[in-house]
């Protein structure tokens, strides 16, 4: 049943991201995308990652893809006419995708490592973990035989990286302040 | 039986996907889009590795804080980008790769 599930949420996420690259309509490409990222956020979650599943339907498939949407509109864009000249992108573009899924799967193909199934949780092990120790209410949560997933997140990036988030922090700061003054209007521009 | 190389292979390929469309498409806001596509597809490789990879009995925390950093990243580079793309319509009325050429040789 699981394998099944990989399959449908795997067919969902490439299909809809084919759809994106296909899609003559702005609009259309950016809702394939949301269907995508919603496929993709499935996945994660198959692999037990719960917290960065969510992640990515709150961050992508909402506030990006949202603020995507906003500029389609806001700029009145129509479809995309196939003119003479795109011909040789479009196939350089394939040739590409192609010759870059042939080194993919050639490198797969001989990486032995990857070749085992999902390894199981061991909560019980990790309950036993000395880092852990002092923290009870993760603790608790592995013995009662549930993965704490965004508590032991936090715990990292509070514990380990701490530094690495101030800096997205700030990063992000930097991102506002840039796209405040990206978009206001010149006033000598105005003027002319 | 799903093992690693069946994610990977997933993120691959949607990884040329995305390469497809950043070279054929000729609509700067497809090509962003496009862009956003191949940064999830290194984020899966990432969450797939640290599932595969359980030193302590629980996935790889690590690993999954770098995904955590490069989704912060791709939310603020996208607000970036949207507003170059908005300052670019005004400049030249088109959302064309085509209208852009003044750094071409």
């Amino acid at each position: 049943m699981p394998s099944l599930l990989f399959y449908f949420f795997a067919a969902i996420t490439l299909l809809f991201g084919a759809g994106v690259v296909l899609a003559r309509n702005p609009v259309a490409s950016a809702m394939s995308l949301v269907v995508s990222f919603v496929g993709l956020a499935a996945l994660f979650i198959s692999l037990d990652a719960y917290f960065i599943g969510t992640l990515q339907i709150l961050v992508y498939a909402g506030a990006v893809m949202v603020l995507f949407l906003f500029i389609i509109m806001l700029l009145d864009i129509k479809a995309e006419e196939l003119k003479k000249g795109n011909v040789m992108p479009i196939v350089g573009g394939v040739f590409l995708a192609a010759l870059f899924t042939f080194q993919v799967v050639t490198v797969l193909d001989g990486f032995k490592a990857g070749d085992k199934p999902l390894p199981a949780l061991d909560l019980a092990k990790a309950a036993e973990a000395p880092e852990l120790a002092k923290m009870p209410s993760i603790t608790n949560d592995l013995k009662a035989g549930s993965l704490p997933d965004a508590k032991l997140m936090g715990l990292t990036l509070f514990k380990d990286y701490p530094l690495h988030l101030q800096i997205v922090g700030l990063l992000l700061l930097a991102g506002t302040v840039g796209v405040v003054v990206l978009s206001k209007r010149d006033r000598k521009e105005e003027e002319a | 039986m799903i093992t690693l190389n069946h994610y990977l292979l997933v993120a691959g390929v949607l990884f040329a996907i995305g390469l497809a469309g950043v070279v054929a498409r000729r609509n700067i806001l497809t090509i962003f889009m496009c862009l956003e596509m191949m940064l999830s597809a290194a984020n899966l490789t990432l969450v797939a590795f640290t599932r595969f990879h359980t030193p302590v009995g629980v996935p790889d925390y690590s690993a999954q804080s770098l995904v955590f950093f490069t989704i912060t990243v791709a939310a603020a580079e996208v607000a970036v980008g949207l507003a170059i793309i908005v300052a670019l319509f005004r400049a030249r009325q088109s959302v064309s790769v085509e209208s852009v050429t003044k750094l071409q040789g």
